[in-house]
């Protein structure tokens, strides 16, 4: 059954040359988008381990986005490629382990597209509510998960 | 002075690991003339109770292979735990759930109704399936609870050493031996292994391009890689990179690309996504359809990259969506 009273808790891995900064335009212009998704500045979305982006869904987040520079703008000349290229492989391994795609996103946003992060945040923090919590199946939170057959 | 007293125990194994204590060959009459030998349920005949007779820490050390996925694993190591002043998860499956830990990809259900319910060999119209108790013929007949998920040792019981490898090589096994006959331990918690990442000791590692682009995944199931080239550099998915060294090479010496067995390095949290981290960044792709097609060529990423270590990675299983 649908929790109506449910937040989805998004954590969003912003590159700090344009998508933070475009977060921050998003701020500073007043556009209004839900406040589920909490910002992590990182220095390239090249940056972003796969292994940030599932230990955040196994510590309890809904959904991940990494947001950086569009392809030839990225501040390193290629981080963002990077992220460009794990990300289709990442998505594979994700499906395998039952998370939804809609769970995780890649989007390049400049630092002048305040409107597109707005949008972005908006777009995701339905389609994760519409989806329900993923509730990462942790030995605290479900003992059960080791139950006995029988 | 009395020898001291080593337990051997196996849990959700192959058998794999007991064969490795048997390859040390004559080394092994060493080892056998240093310790007493308690319990090792491949080779000898010893009871339960025998062990639960003795006292607290009386076994020297236990070598415990295998995952845990059945109530009698976990009874048995709880009590060898109870018994021993160390405890040392031999092997692949005791350090990171290993083989068996793939079956996290799916559920109990899943798996008895594949053996008892959908096997081709298995004649069962009554779908009946195995009870942890039953009555027969006034009888109580108890079987072990198959748990649903496969987990490592050491989240069942507090584990002092790793020896990683599926199953560990000779040398590794020799030395930890000497270290503890020695007393010579390292920090508790350690891995008996080098910190270093494979590729780092591998005799491949000078054919190794500075900047690898891979256009398609090969595998060896369907092709065969040249053995004096990186595999990676030719397209193989080999998990050197995110693997720890120390196993002599032998799959790389095989003409088989590293598969993981000896763990992620202690750098790494996640053997899985750190190698996907390094293996995405060697795409050939300039745009997004690129990547993706490139991407496709690779079969499941779940079984290659956590091929032995699922159980003790970030998300641990596959999630089921319950209703």
């Amino acid at each position: 059954m649908p929790d109506s009273n449910f937040e989805p808790r998004i954590v969003g891995f912003l590159c700090r040359w344009c998508s933070y900064t475009g977060a921050d335009l998003a701020g500073t212009s007043r556009i209004h988008y839900p406040a589920n998704l909490v910002a992590i500045r990182v220095m390239c979305s090249g940056r972003v381990d796969p292994t940030f982006v599932v230990k955040a869904f196994a510590d309890g987040a809904d959904g991940v986005l990494i947001a950086g520079c569009h392809p030839g703008d990225c501040h390193y000349s290629e981080g963002n490629y990077k992220a460009m290229r794990r990300y289709p492989i990442l998505l594979k391994l994700l499906d395998q382990f039952g998370i939804e795609r809609e769970r995780v996103r890649l989007e390049w946003i400049s630092a002048s597209e305040g409107n597109r992060f707005a949008e972005v945040v908006t777009e995701m923090t339905e389609q994760i509510r519409a989806l329900g919590p993923l509730k990462w199946p942790t030995r605290e939170r479900t003992p059960e998960g080791v139950a006995a057959h029988g | 002075m009395a020898k001291p007293k080593v337990a051997f125990y196996w849990c959700a194994s192959c058998g794999g690991c007991e064969e490795a204590v048997v390859d040390l060959h004559e080394k092994i009459l060493d080892v056998v003339a240093a310790i007493e030998i308690v319990l090792w349920p491949v080779a000898l005949d010893f009871k339960k109770h025998h062990i639960e007779a003795m006292k607290p820490k009386e076994i020297a050390v236990a070598f415990i292979n295998g995952a845990v996925r059945l109530s009698e694993h976990e009874e048995w190591v709880k009590l060898l735990r109870e018994k021993s002043g160390l405890v040392v998860a031999f092997g692949s499956c005791a350090h990171l759930g290993g083989i068996p830990g793939l079956a996290n990809c799916t559920t109990r259900e899943e798996i008895l109704a594949n053996k008892y319910h959908r096997s081709v060999t298995v004649d069962n119209p009554q779908k009946l399936l195995p009870q942890t108790e039953s009555k027969v013929n006034g009888y109580s007949l108890e079987l072990p609870a198959l748990w649903n998920d496969v987990r490592p040792l050491d989240e069942v019981i507090e584990v002092d050493y790793y020896l990683p490898g599926c199953p560990p090589p000779v040398d590794l096994i020799v030395a930890a031996v000497t270290a503890i006959l020695k007393g010579e331990l390292p920090p508790q918690g350690t891995v008996l292994a080098p910190v270093k990442s494979l590729c780092e000791s591998c005799s491949l590692n000078a054919t190794k391009p500075e900047k690898i682009a891979i256009k398609e995944f090969k595998r060896v199931a369907t092709s065969t890689p040249d053995p004096k080239t990186c595999f990676l550099a030719q397209g193989y998915v080999c998990m050197g990179p995110a693997t720890r060294s120390g196993c002599g090479e032998r799959c790389i010496k095989g003409n088989m690309p590293c598969r993981g067995c000896f763990g992620p390095t202690p750098e790494a949290r996640d053997q899985g996504t750190k190698f996907l981290s390094s293996l995405g960044s060697m795409l050939e792709a300039k745009t997004e359809e690129e990547a993706r097609a490139v991407a496709d060529t690779l079969a499941d990423p779940v079984g290659t990259f956590y091929r032995f270590s699922l159980p003790k990675s970030l998300l641990r299983r596959r999630r089921v969506k319950t209703q």
